[in-house]
């Protein structure tokens, strides 16, 4: 076989989207697979609020109960919100560097499958006997004991092992990305904002989930192997899972919303028509945030006992993140300012995100206070701060970015009136659910309870946000209605729609495989539109046409994930079976994978001029 | 805007649970805490409301608008503006967050606190007088206005003992002990609750506090001491037949004064308890449910199902209300 194939392998249907390396295809399996668990997560917590309608009531029993916020917070983090933000990374950041790909095409769809599998793994919880009931933070002994907690816990520790791999190969993999296939010209501070904290986020998930990793394997071996890392009858210290988790969980949180913000930058300077505001302090203050969201982890143990010196310390720390997130807070009210604001469906929930992101991060600065803490702590008050952040910061900014990018991503409209209504729905609903829920916290309601008792003053707060919930669930069906309408619209997309200024905008929309046809050269901060001020139709080349090497599709990355699959399930039933067989049969399919691919090169192939002309020319 | 924001959070909630009707100096000075920082986040919010109001209506897009707006860069005065007063705002609110805590984080000996030993358990809580020699579960006697020093663990998972009323929460450990001091200013039944999830009854761990008159308090100490070394003995035929029962099926796990065991809640001075397994009322009903179905009342907790008849419940039940010492 001769190393480079001149002809481009034809696969077609599902065998293509299961063997794809396409960073466009990654991206949109992303999406779906992050849309199809933000459904479940969704279903849970309507569920949860259902439960919560009225006091003492019977609609899901306490132990169901406990598995559903579990199932929902761990769904909603691992399985649903990080993947839309890679599936964003994916079908975005290449396109705003001017590269063709990512740096390791099968690393970047083995990321996907080994997310996509862990989650599946976790899921099937509910068919075999129980989802984990221990909260989503998965607290020693409680967790870490078996006498506490069932199989459930099991599919935690497993099905986010496997997951999370597959999270920190996806950073690496953007890591590198940007660092190295940058087009000619486009220097570090020229990067379109979502690109930079796609960047910094991709530096916090390589340093964060490593601690996730130890964690996760230090409490399988408590659960399945007879470990005492947390037990304290032997030894073991329950306060060392605190620091790992949050060591990796603080860092999380700005993972998620770092992004949210990238994506909010860029809706509000285009529909603003107007450069970002402080483009350079909006850059520092990404990468200040990223850099103390590690220095702050102890807040969420304020009332484990560690003393006043390290409550203090890491409180004034917690604070301190309060100045770079002002400073991105103003300097999008300043982009705005003297700008031409279209109100599309995008810009309205980048106006909306604006607000209620401010309220998060107001109770942000309040629970940072460790004293007042002791107070907020484990109580509602604290489920609506982090649900302002997560739901009204990341969510409404992962909704605008939708609308945004749809045309980008699927040459289609997503409707705009639907659109409107979509957001109406969502936000009025989103605040009519967790608005009540700080002050249900400041009159003593603890979280995580699956009831409460009457004559305690908590009945109103909680059927307010029990009906708020529905705001929020029409909001959602409204957008995959219409995400159905859009791919039944015979409206084809141009490539530029929103009169875009960074350089996705510059090629058809949904992009070529090769993404350019010749490598664009980047002559100024928002590359697009400095090429329109110029008069210039487009970017201007940085190389002649010729023939662009392309990655090949591997069907290995898929069996590599089913491989850990199959393992996961043949250690956590190992005590059941009395074997270890089905595991060490799940980890020889992943090994013989890797021997594969290390043995067999792969070195792609080429797509020629001519069939460029050609597929330009259809696009 | 301080005073309004204070009013507007005060009142919000019942006096005996809510962190915003403090009933201590713990709680008060929490609440200020909340207060000082709201109020001025409020500030920062509204600024930044006025300014987006203000953006979107003057500079929305007409109709039939056309050209570019200008392309501003930035502008240092304007971002050291927002850089350097969010830095004073937090040096005033560092100030008291360091003092406070620190104020709160002292600890008491038993010259100047009473001091109480408190283990969680899943799901009940276990209250020890290491220096009035006294155990008791469930309703957690104090003195009104005196400090009460509370040394916190626990005997299986991480629970959080949190009186809202008089403070906040500190976590309980397994193989751990915190320290935390609070006060009731004044008599009264406050609520307690757990605030860590704990398993299927985390949200039924709840206990109450009853803080008496100094004189009250004493009083009740060397009641319940009293009662603990020799225990009231039973009037009727009913009782006497419950604590046969008692004595063959319970005392494994419960005691009552200083005989049985230490695996459950020791019942004392059940009859005066405010609730059974902490959540209903004590009545006789609902005494007899729990002993019928305890799974059934609070679900994961580790009283077995005795499958008493009802004549043995019903003993129980007799026996159970005959447990006083405060009369």
């Amino acid at each position: 076989m001769s190393d480079h194939t001149h002809a481009a392998p034809k696969r077609s249907g599902l065998w293509d989207w299961l063997t794809t390396v396409d960073h466009k295809k990654i991206g949109i399996l992303y999406l779906l697979a992050g849309g199809i668990f933000f459904l479940f997560g969704g279903v849970e917590a309507l569920l949860i609020r259902l439960q919560l309608l009225y006091p003492e009531q019977q609609v899901v029993g306490a132990d169901t109960f406990n598995q559903l916020i579990t199932m929902h917070g761990t769904t909603m983090i691992f399985l649903a919100v990080m993947p839309v933000i890679f599936g964003f990374m994916n079908a975005i950041v290449p396109l705003q560097i001017g590269a063709r790909d990512v740096a390791f095409p099968f690393v970047n769809a083995l990321g996907f499958w080994l997310f996509f599998f862990g989650g599946l793994l976790l899921n099937t919880s509910w068919l075999l006997g129980g989802a984990p009931n221990m909260g989503w933070t998965a607290y020693a002994t409680l967790a870490s004991n078996p006498k506490f907690t069932g199989l459930g816990a099991d599919f935690y520790v497993l099905g986010l092992q496997i997951a999370g791999l597959g999270t920190l190969l996806g950073g690496i993999n953007f890591l590198v990305t940007i660092i190295n296939m940058r087009a000619p010209g486009m220097t570090f501070m020229r990067m379109p904002l979502f690109t930079w904290t796609s960047f910094v986020t991709s530096a916090l998930i390589l340093f964060a989930f490593p601690a996730l990793t130890v964690g996760l394997v230090f409490l399988m071996f408590d659960r399945l192997f007879g470990a005492n890392f947390f037990n304290p009858d032997a030894g073991g210290n329950v306060l060392i899972w605190e620091h790992i988790f949050w060591i990796f969980g603080h860092p999380e949180v700005y993972i998620l919303i770092l992004p949210a913000f990238g994506i909010i930058s860029e809706i509000v300077s285009t529909f603003s028509k107007k450069r970002l505001f402080g483009y350079s302090s909006m850059v520092f203050a990404t990468i200040l945030i990223g850099f103390l969201g590690f220095m702050v982890w102890v807040h969420h143990m304020f009332t484990s006992g560690l003393g006043p010196i390290a409550n203090t310390l890491f409180g004034i720390a917690t604070m301190l993140i309060a100045v770079p997130t002002g400073i991105k807070i103003f300097n999008w009210l300043f982009t705005m300012w003297g700008g031409h604001i279209r109100f599309t469906t995008a810009n309205l929930f980048a106006v909306g995100f604006i607000p209620t992101f401010t309220i998060g991060g107001m109770t942000g600065v309040m629970l940072a206070n460790p004293a007042a803490d002791y107070q907020y702590h484990d109580t509602y008050f604290v489920v609506a701060h982090f649900h302002y952040v997560i739901v009204g910061g990341l969510v409404f900014g992962l909704m605008g970015g939708l609308y945004y990018w749809w045309p980008k991503i699927f040459g289609k409209f997503l409707n705009e009136t639907i659109g409107k209504w979509n957001f109406w729905t969502f936000f009025i609903g989103f605040h009519l659910t967790f608005f009540p829920q700080h002050f249900l916290g400041l009159m003593g309601m603890p979280r995580r309870v699956f009831t409460y008792l009457k004559g305690q003053d908590l009945e109103l707060g909680n059927f307010i946000s029990s009906i708020g919930v529905l705001g929020m669930a029409i909001g959602t069906i409204l957008l995959f209605i219409n995400i159905f309408v859009a791919a039944k619209s015979a409206k084809r997309a141009p490539a530029d729609p929103w009169d875009g200024r960074t350089l996705e905008w510059a090629i058809p929309s949904p992009a070529p495989e090769y993404n350019f046809a010749q490598t664009p050269l980047v002559r100024g901060l928002d590359a697009l539109w400095t090429e329109k001020m110029a008069g210039n139709k487009g970017m201007t080349p940085a190389e002649p046409l010729g023939s662009i090497h392309m990655p090949s599709p591997s069907f290995i990355p898929f069996v590599m994930s089913v491989g850990l699959f199959i393992a996961g399930y043949g250690f956590m039933y190992a005590s059941t079976w009395g074997t270890y067989i089905v595991g060490i049969i799940g980890l020889v399919i992943t090994l013989f994978c890797m021997l594969l691919r290390s043995l067999y090169d792969d070195h792609g192939y080429h797509i020629e001029p001519d069939e460029i002309e050609e597929k330009g020319v259809k696009a | 805007m301080l005073m309004a924001l204070a009013l507007v959070l005060t009142g919000c909630g019942k006096e005996n649970l809510s962190t915003l009707i403090p009933q201590g100096p713990v709680a008060e000075k929490q609440f200020f805490l909340m207060v000082l920082t709201s109020s001025i986040m409020t500030g920062v919010f509204l600024i930044v409301i006025i300014i987006l109001t203000y953006v979107l209506i003057r500079y929305r897009q007409r109709p039939g608008q056309t050209g570019i707006p200008k392309q501003v860069e930035g502008s240092h005065k304007l971002e050291i503006l927002w850089t350097v007063i969010p830095f004073l705002l937090l040096i005033v609110m560092a100030v008291p967050t360091v003092a406070i805590a620190f104020d709160l984080a002292k600890e008491y000996s038993n010259k100047d606190a009473l001091q109480v030993k408190v283990t969680a358990h899943q799901f009940w809580w276990e209250f020890e007088y290491p220096d009035l020699g006294i155990v008791t579960a469930q309703d957690l006697y104090i003195p009104a206005g005196k400090k009460v020093e509370f040394t916190v663990t626990s005997a299986d998972v991480i629970h959080a003992f949190w009186i809202p009323a008089l403070g906040g929460k500190i976590d309980t450990n397994p193989g751990l002990t915190n320290k935390i001091w609070l006060q009731a200013d004044k008599p009264g039944t406050y609520f307690g609750k757990c605030a860590e999830l704990c398993g299927a009854s985390h949200a039924l761990m709840d206990f109450k506090v009853e803080a008496l008159e100094p004189a009250a308090f004493d009083a009740w100490a060397k009641k319940m001491k009293a009662a603990e070394a020799a225990p009231a003995p039973t009037a009727t035929a009913a009782a006497a037949q419950g604590q046969e029962i008692f004595r063959k099926s319970c005392m494994g796990c419960h005691a009552i004064g200083n005989e049985g065991g230490k695996l459950a809640p020791n019942l004392t001075n059940f009859a005066e308890r405010h609730k059974v397994a902490g959540i209903r009322d004590n009545k006789k009903e609902f005494v007899a449910e729990w002993l019928t179905d305890p799974q059934q009342v609070k679900p994961g907790n580790t009283m077995p199902n005795l499958h008493l008849s009802p004549d043995q419940v019903n003993a129980l039940v007799e026996y159970l209300s005959t447990l006083k010492v405060n009369q």
